[in-house]
């Protein structure tokens, strides 16, 4: 009955981004040159470099669970991930799209519903999801933007064939990255990048800024002022959290630096209460107010959503975007596409197995073997089987998880990743990557030429999450070939 | 500024000179407890230097006997004892990393890399077979943390709290190690003191880094007396309490300034305890009571930080 893509099956050989054997694809031109000609010495020297770099800048991760060392570094590639400008404007296009439809579909879920009275979409799947809020039913926020800040998870099996993986809607980090990793390589290569023609992501905090100014409350008089709201120091991604607010020039707030008086928000500061008109938010939809959602979140502040409800505060993202990004819905992102915009897809989806469904589950247990089996609501790569590199044993264990409860996981054909020149101790050898480029939402949408690729160091691994031995490279958009 | 803000560079800077202080403090006790072989009680001397740093009773809560590994360990690596010398670097960065957006990258370089130095295994993990080598490293990284914001942070809020912190905790400083040892420094000394007493008072002066100084000052061999009016009184004495007081009334002025002529609590009692040493002569002091002067002063100084607390950083 189920029969996979043949453009999405485990081809023997993945695409590599450079050229394989001897071929050279033309982005990669000069990198190739350049690898040839350094001797790994250098590069140890240059990766060495780097890695102080990054130790002083205090770019850390956190791994929570694990003890050892509460911040460590994600490990930085030297060789760089080259995109050209046509290969740029197809997925820019397709990211645009996406989160266009991503968004109209957060807007329409929370307001009339069209695309589950359409039957496109089944309204069971929507309304019992942990990703639905119900509070928001009913209520537009400025602009009527949910999605502000989207980072799209796109793998590449081909010279034009990209796929999305995942979408994520709520509070993707890692931009930090693609802003520091271009940083690093500024000062390690100079030489490198001036014979490019790279497009520059510097601007993205002013982007991001602009964006957040661009939906602040109706009323709002003069200029809007933004704070960042972060969990605080032991977040993993807090370092991200402190560097926007640097660059973007607002303040970092905690939960308890804010209050809400008459559905008003204020933070506290050294001269009394200042109201505050956006608030990019980092903390999770569940903690930012213990009078809306979870009792015991101390990291929000009470009241806060009814002061956003009331129109005197605009939170990016929006309250309930998680119903877009939720594995189980995105099956139906392409529909999505077709419904709002009437456009056909230019990013591809990737065939997805809802192993609630008894005919999907049956065969997701027949192939286990060839399946990449994930939570519906995890992340973080965090309680995933890939089916081609596990031992009977896990295969088994699985199994029986999957029985137990099917409806949490999702099941996906094992794609093959493409991959690209890493510097790993046995040398240059290609690794598999994958791609989060990041897509701002207000009145307009931008997207800043770039974005985090994330590459997996141990040979063979297609798993590329920090906390699980993934590194980070910089991404070169090429303004010209 | 966000009072989080205001709080995290007046707690990184306290910190940061704490862990000098303690430093100091150990270097003194150490020199006094190589002198002091003569004294009939051995363990004397680091007791008071547990009192010198303000830990003697959460040290006697876990030790009995103040022998100098146990006191020289607790003071300096625990990480139970959260004025120890590690306990104040790490809490220095986390106020660091907390408050990111108000440093300047070379106060953050500072911290950051002071804290990367200090967990590196053989610093602290063998900080009793190299001890001088490991003080002399924390009096090098204070100091360039403080010349780091000193030199490079905008004139601003952020800036006079910073200052604050580091005042009031070298005020709170000064007057401990004065109080601990003012016994050697009371009247029935004066004349020639014995050789002990002279390592005493070398030792006081050392501490503070004030033992050139003396000499600058008053060209005159070690006088309690006058060691008591360089610590207390002297304008020119960057560690004094006078010097400390100055700093402190000036930059809490400068936020009464900023934030449109606000004054609080805090302001009363600063101008007071200022006026009081400026106005001040010790042999007045002295009269009243060395000992009684110095602890009165302490509790002042605790309650003018409560009172900061209260008008800025909540």
């Amino acid at each position: 009955m189920h029969r996979f893509a043949s453009d999405s099956s485990n081809a023997a050989r993945p695409f590599d981004e450079m050229g394989a054997g001897e071929s050279c694809r033309p982005p990669y031109a000069m990198i190739r040159r350049w690898i040839a000609e350094t001797p790994k010495d250098a590069l140890v020297l240059k990766r060495r470099e780097a890695e102080l770099l990054f130790r002083r800048i205090g770019i850390t991760f956190a791994v929570y669970s694990e003890g050892g060392d509460p911040e460590r570094l994600i490990p930085f590639d030297i060789i760089p991930r080259v995109l050209d400008a046509e290969e740029w404007g197809l997925l820019s296009r397709g990211l645009r799209q996406r989160v266009q439809a991503l968004n109209d579909f957060i807007r329409d879920v929370y307001q009339d519903r069209q695309i589950l009275r359409a039957g496109l979409v089944p309204p069971e799947l929507v309304l019992h999801n942990d990703g639905f809020r119900p509070e928001m039913q009913g209520f537009k926020p400025p602009a009527g933007v949910y999605t502000h800040v989207a980072g799209i998870d796109i793998v590449r099996l081909g010279p034009r064939e990209f796929y999305v993986l995942e979408d994520n809607c709520r509070t993707p980090s890692g931009v930090s990255y693609m802003l520091e990793n271009r940083e690093a390589m500024m000062r390690l290569f100079p030489d490198l990048l001036a014979g490019h023609r790279i497009a520059s992501v510097a601007h993205y905090p002013e982007e991001l800024l602009d964006t957040l100014k661009s939906v602040a409350p109706e009323h709002c008089a003069g200029e809007p002022r933004v704070v960042l709201l972060t969990p605080g120091a032991y977040n993993s991604a807090y370092y991200e959290h402190s560097f926007l607010a640097d660059e973007m020039g607002v303040e970092i707030v905690e939960g308890p630096d804010l209050f809400v008086d008459d559905s008003i928000v204020y933070m506290r500061t050294t001269e009394g209460p200042k109201r505050v008109d956006v608030i990019y938010r980092r903390i999770d939809d569940d903690y930012i107010d213990p009078l809306t959602f979870r009792p015991e979140s101390v990291l929000g502040t009470p009241g806060l959503f009814n002061a956003y409800r009331s129109g005197n505060v605009t939170l990016a993202n929006g309250v309930g975007a998680g119903i877009a990004d939720d594995k189980s819905i995105y099956p139906h992102v392409p529909a999505m596409i077709r419904f709002y915009l009437g456009e056909e897809p230019i990013l591809n989806n990737v065939r997805t197995f809802s192993c609630g469904k008894p005919e999907d589950l049956a065969f997701v247990l027949e192939n286990l073997r060839e399946l990449v089996v994930k939570e519906a609501h995890g992340s973080g790569g965090y309680g995933m089987l890939v089916g081609p590199q596990a031992t009977q044993d896990e295969l088994d264990v699985f199994a029986k998880k999957l029985k137990a409860a099917p409806g949490n996981y999702i099941a996906q054909p094992t794609l093959a990743l493409s991959t690209c020149p890493t510097f790993v101790d046995q040398g240059i050898a290609p690794r598999h990557v994958d791609f989060r480029p990041f897509v701002l939402s207000g009145k307009e949408i931008r997207i800043v030429p770039g974005g985090l690729t994330r590459v997996a160091l141990r040979e063979g691994s297609l798993v590329v999450n920090s906390s699980q031995g993934g590194g980070t490279k910089d991404t070169w958009v090429l303004e010209r070939c | 500024m966000l009072s989080r803000t205001a709080d995290g560079l007046y707690w990184l800077s306290r910190y940061m000179e704490r862990a000098e202080n303690v430093a100091r403090i150990v270097v003194a006790g150490h020199r006094m407890a190589s002198m002091a072989h003569s004294l009939e009680n051995p363990g004397n001397e680091w007791s008071s230097t547990l009192l010198a740093a303000g830990c003697e009773q959460t040290f006697f809560a876990k030790h009995e006997a103040a022998t100098a590994p146990l006191v020289i360990d607790y003071l300096v690596r625990a990480p139970d004892n959260p004025s120890s010398i590690f306990s104040c670097l790490e809490t220095a960065r986390q106020n660091a990393r907390a408050v990111r957006t108000a440093l300047t990258v070379d106060m953050w370089d500072a911290l950051n890399e002071t804290w990367y130095q200090a967990r590196e295994g053989e610093r602290f993990g063998a900080a009793l077979e190299n001890l001088p080598a490991l003080l002399e490293w924390v009096k090098e990284r204070s100091l360039l943390f403080n010349g780091a914001y000193t030199n490079t942070m905008l004139r601003n809020d952020a800036f006079y709290f910073t200052r604050l912190g580091t005042f009031i905790e070298r005020a709170d400083n000064t007057a401990r190690i004065l109080d601990v040892k003012y016994n050697v420094l009371l009247p029935r000394h004066e004349g020639v003191g014995g050789a002990l007493d002279y390592y005493h008072w070398q030792a006081i002066l050392r501490s503070v880094s004030a033992l050139r100084s003396y000499h600058w000052v008053y060209q005159d061999r070690l006088k309690p007396w006058l060691i008591a009016e360089l610590l207390i009184l002297r304008p020119e004495m960057p560690r004094s309490l006078m010097s400390c007081y100055e700093q402190i009334i000036r930059h809490l002025g400068l936020l009464s300034d900023a934030y449109g002529g606000k004054r609080g609590e805090c302001h009363r009692i600063a101008g007071e305890l200022h006026a009081r040493l400026r106005f001040g002569r010790i042999q007045d002091i002295f009269q009243a009571g060395l000992h009684e002067f110095l602890t009165d002063f302490i509790d002042r100084s605790v309650t003018l930080g409560s009172e900061i607390n209260s008008l800025y950083l909540v």
